[in-house]
């Protein structure tokens, strides 16, 4: 029963993957898009939040990690996908959230 | 029917492309009448309990009710043989929840017939 | 067709500054006429869509916190409010609007459709729907 979480907010600006990862269960994956990718950069505080959730695997997507100049800035643990690897996330898990 | 005036003892008053009022607080009863003529219907008093009915709905919540909730209530306060859709079809033809509230001078209801 | 699926709407965002809680509240209402088993759920900011007492007069928009109050009559039974996000907001139960709904299998007794529930308890909330709708 796992779900796919996306989150499109900037951690900087928005609590809501701060609110998505209390929300999370074992299993499921949270994908980063658009400034949600922001989360993932190397050195932000943010990046201590992700790397410490637990049980979780972490996605982001790689357009929109080339497109705000982060990519290999991105921390380890983190895997990149591209456009089909995000509907394989959509088919892979039972429902998917967008958190906003 | 496009944007214009419904004529009510000699004031205009606006409507939308869909003959709904612009301003809610220019219902009255004889614009209610006009409307209705409009519509087609005449204002019997069982059409007046189900347009009065939904102004005092909206007065309420701030909502015109959907078919469905129009129908259970309807039921509730007047009996089954009024609190079913065949009866309020047969009252207002085009669609009871659309055609009464345009009367009624409440805004279009959200997703409903 | 006849697959009824549970549908949870998760509001995060405050009243007023977004459009999102009018949002929200529209597809509630208009989502209710395909007869789904529908909850919602307020957390984050989202509680104070349901702190009692607006009055947007000053502000010139309408005032559409009484259609929460209507939600029953659309068959919404279940309104779960995060204990965790009201109490780092100062609130209670107390501060919150007045929902019920008629329960057909007890004589159409008005019942609370609030339930306060821990955040651990709506992740598993949110786990059992099968479809969440985020605002």
């Amino acid at each position: 029963m796992a779900m796919l979480h996306t989150v499109n907010k900037s951690p900087y600006q928005c609590n809501t993957l701060e609110s998505c990862l209390n929300h999370t269960q074992e299993g499921d994956v949270v994908l980063l898009i658009e400034d949600g990718v922001y989360a993932a950069a190397k050195g932000g505080r943010a990046a201590d939040a992700l790397a410490a959730a637990k049980g979780v695997k972490i996605c982001a997507l790689s357009a929109d990690v080339k497109a705000r100049g982060l990519d290999g800035r991105i921390i380890d643990g983190v895997e990149i996908v591209d456009y089909a690897g995000f509907v394989d996330l959509v088919t892979e898990t039972d429902k998917t959230q967008a958190w906003l | 029917m496009s944007a214009g005036f419904y004529e009510v003892n000699g004031k205009q008053v606006p409507h939308d492309e869909e003959g709904y009022i612009t301003n809610l607080s220019d219902w009255s009863k004889e614009l209610a009448e006009v409307i209705a003529k409009q519509e087609g219907i005449d204002m019997t008093e069982e059409h007046w309990d189900v347009v009065n009915f939904l102004r005092e709905y909206y007065e309420e919540y701030q909502i015109a009710p959907a078919i469905r909730v129009l129908v259970k209530a309807i039921k509730k306060k007047f009996g089954p043989e009024k609190g079913n859709n065949k009866y309020l079809y047969e009252l207002f033809p085009y669609g009871p929840a659309k055609q009464a509230c345009k009367i009624a001078g409440l805004p279009k209801p959200t997703g409903c017939v | 067709m006849s697959d009824v699926k549970k549908f949870l709407y998760v509001n995060r965002k405050a009243p007023h500054g977004t459009i999102y809680a009018l949002e929200s509240l529209e597809v509630v209402l208009i989502g209710a006429a395909f007869e789904q088993d529908v909850a919602l759920a307020f957390l984050d900011d989202g509680v104070f869509q349901l702190l009692k007492g607006w009055d947007t007069s000053e502000l010139g928009s309408k005032n559409f916190q009484p259609a929460y109050t209507a939600l029953g009559d659309y068959d919404i039974q279940k309104v779960y409010v995060e204990r965790e996000s009201l109490e780092e907001r100062g609130l209670s139960e107390d501060d919150l609007l007045e929902m019920v709904y008629e329960d057909e299998d007890d004589d159409w007794a008005e019942k609370s459709s609030i339930r306060i529930v821990s955040r651990e308890e709506l992740a598993k909330i949110m786990q059992d729907s099968d479809v969440v709708l985020s605002f």
